[in-house]
């Protein structure tokens, strides 16, 4: 079975902007992926490659197993892209969009699948609004909408959360969720690395047209010299015998690393024997956020 | 194929549903013309014998609002879409560039056909207007309009910014059409603008179709089609080949 997304040695220059320098990624079938990088790292450049909107300078890109610019028609047809920019025809009404959309991808009658991505994303009572009067939440969810009226089995979605409210974010969310379980590949950028984190397998992360860490999420986060205990301490004095533990102090609590939730117990209790009371305890996992932060960095140097 | 008629059908749409400013507003200003040229030069002037000048103006003014309004239909829908970002909405789906370039092209070329329909008819209204060889004037209608379709999809791909296309509009399509023989025959010029007007495809589409309703032009229709054709060819090769490389629409 071919791959959902397949990109060898791609790159792309903009006269004299490196965008992309060699990018190899490999995305299989019902993965839910996320593309990490701060702006300008390449992401929406590589999206736009998939979809044949940007044309690369060098390398190969395909999605489903068909080359994007030589079987352009069967890689479009596989794949459904959310735009990045909340963009809209203003003349038409939120169902001729769709249906419009439909017919672009070759198919005559869908409104039972329009009605039912309408209920999806609840806009079933704005169908007949013409898109000018749509919030933009609204016009997000028609964008989305859009870039599924075909049924792709790969899906791209370029920071689709941007300025969208959180009861919405959720709701979109579990849509997408759906259509992961359902077999549908997802690809995904964003900037609420939290969203990354709780929703995608593996993650990407892109910092100047290169990718810098590739690897499933749990293996990511599971650097365990990240794991730290936060202590407030009354008084404030670390006992003798934690100190090489010191990480640091935040906010006049004490960071010490914690290799081991075993290790747990020992530190309690050299707390007690110095007499020493606690008044904040709590024990902190690194975060995509501070795997992201580290990694970009670390990449600088 | 149902891709092609999807967006022949949005691109239809996309006129019809502001007819009042696509369709109305150029029928009227094109009969503004007819009012004020004909009223003023009515007792004048007279081309050919036997044709009164306002008969002789009404197929010089369909012609002209075929042509703008051919030109108008593609570049400013092309336009519209790049500079709000909603081209990407049929960048995205698997359409051939020759889907594109046909579901453009005959929009802008029933824009252009309706609103020179709509100026026959109402010039009607002002004087009766023979019609000698039907089928010339079909001919000319249809190539005339296909032109300046290519014409505006080209330069809906190429311009910026709106401004842009109005500099199209102002300094070349006007211009061109004005100085074509919609109002006068070339043949009341003097002789360096007479040979100068031959060097304008336009005279060959306004003569050409004029040939059609009086049964007298300028120069043979069958010259002036050999005229248009190439162009008409050569401007839709053009067209066919920005698409296909993607110029200024894929990156």
């Amino acid at each position: 079975m071919s791959r959902a997304i397949s990109v060898r040695g791609l790159a792309k220059r903009f006269g004299s902007l490196e965008a992309l320098r060699g990018v190899d990624l490999e995305i299989e079938p019902g993965e839910f992926f996320a593309l990490l990088g701060p702006n300008g790292a390449g992401k929406t450049t590589l999206i736009s490659i998939l979809a044949g909107l940007v044309r690369a300078s060098a390398g190969q890109a395909e999605v489903m197993g068909h080359d994007v610019v030589h079987d352009y028609r069967a890689a479009r047809r596989n794949l459904g892209v959310v735009p990045q920019e909340l963009v809209f025809d203003p003349f038409f009404t939120v169902r001729e969009t769709l249906q419009f959309q439909s017919g672009y991808f070759g198919i005559k009658r869908n409104d039972d699948w329009i009605d039912a991505l309408l209920h999806h994303l609840n806009l079933t009572d704005k169908a007949e609004t013409n898109m000018r009067r749509l919030s933009g939440g609204m016009k997000r969810r028609v964008l989305v909408a859009q870039a599924l009226v075909h049924k792709p089995p790969v899906i791209v979605l370029d920071e689709p959360t941007a300025g969208v409210d959180v009861e919405l974010r959720q709701t979109l969310w579990q849509f997408i969720r759906d259509l992961n379980r359902q077999g549908h590949t997802i690809l995904l950028t964003t900037h609420y690395l939290e969203e990354a984190e709780e929703l995608c397998e593996r993650v990407a992360m892109l910092k100047e047209g290169r990718i810098v860490a590739l690897d499933r999420t749990a293996n990511l986060l599971r650097a365990d010299s990240q794991r730290r205990v936060e202590l407030r301490l009354n008084p404030r004095r670390l006992p003798e015998a934690l100190q090489p533990r010191l990480l640091g102090e935040k906010d006049g609590a004490f960071l010490l690393s914690l290799h081991d939730f075993g290790e747990l117990e020992g530190m309690l209790a050299e707390i007690r024997q110095a007499g020493v009371q606690i008044d904040g305890f709590c024990v902190r996992q690194p975060d995509l956020e501070e795997v992201f932060l580290q990694t970009m960095h670390g990449a600088a140097r | 194929m149902t891709g092609f008629l999807t967006l022949f059908r949005k691109e239809v749409l996309r006129f019809w549903k502001v007819l009042m400013q696509t369709v109305a507003a150029p029928i009227l200003t094109t009969l503004l013309y007819l009012l004020i040229f004909s009223h003023v030069l009515e007792a004048h002037v007279q081309v050919y014998p036997g044709v009164s000048y306002t008969s002789f103006l009404i197929p010089g003014l369909v012609m002209m609002a075929i042509l703008q309004n051919a030109f108008a239909n593609g570049s400013s829908s092309l336009i519209q879409s790049k500079i709000s970002g909603n081209i990407v909405f049929f960048l995205l789906p698997p359409l051939s560039y020759l889907e594109f370039f046909l579901a453009y092209l005959l929009a802008a070329m029933v824009r252009g056909l309706v609103v020179g329909l709509g100026v026959a008819v109402s010039g009607l209204l002002f004087t009766d207007l023979s019609l000698v060889h039907p089928l010339w004037v079909m001919v000319f209608a249809l190539v005339a309009s296909a032109v300046f379709a290519c014409f505006g999809i080209i330069a809906g791909i190429w311009a910026e910014k709106f401004d842009q296309l109005a500099g199209v509009q102002n300094f070349v399509i006007m211009p061109l059409t004005f100085l074509s023989g919609v109002f006068y025959s070339i043949h009341s010029l003097p002789a360096f603008w007479q040979a100068v007007s031959h060097y304008n495809p336009v005279f060959y589409m306004i003569d050409g179709f004029r040939y059609g309703f009086h049964g007298v032009s300028d120069v043979d229709p069958w010259q002036s089609l050999a005229a248009v054709l190439p162009i008409g060819l050569i401007l839709a090769g053009l067209t066919l080949q920005l698409l296909r490389s993607g110029y200024k629409l894929r990156h």
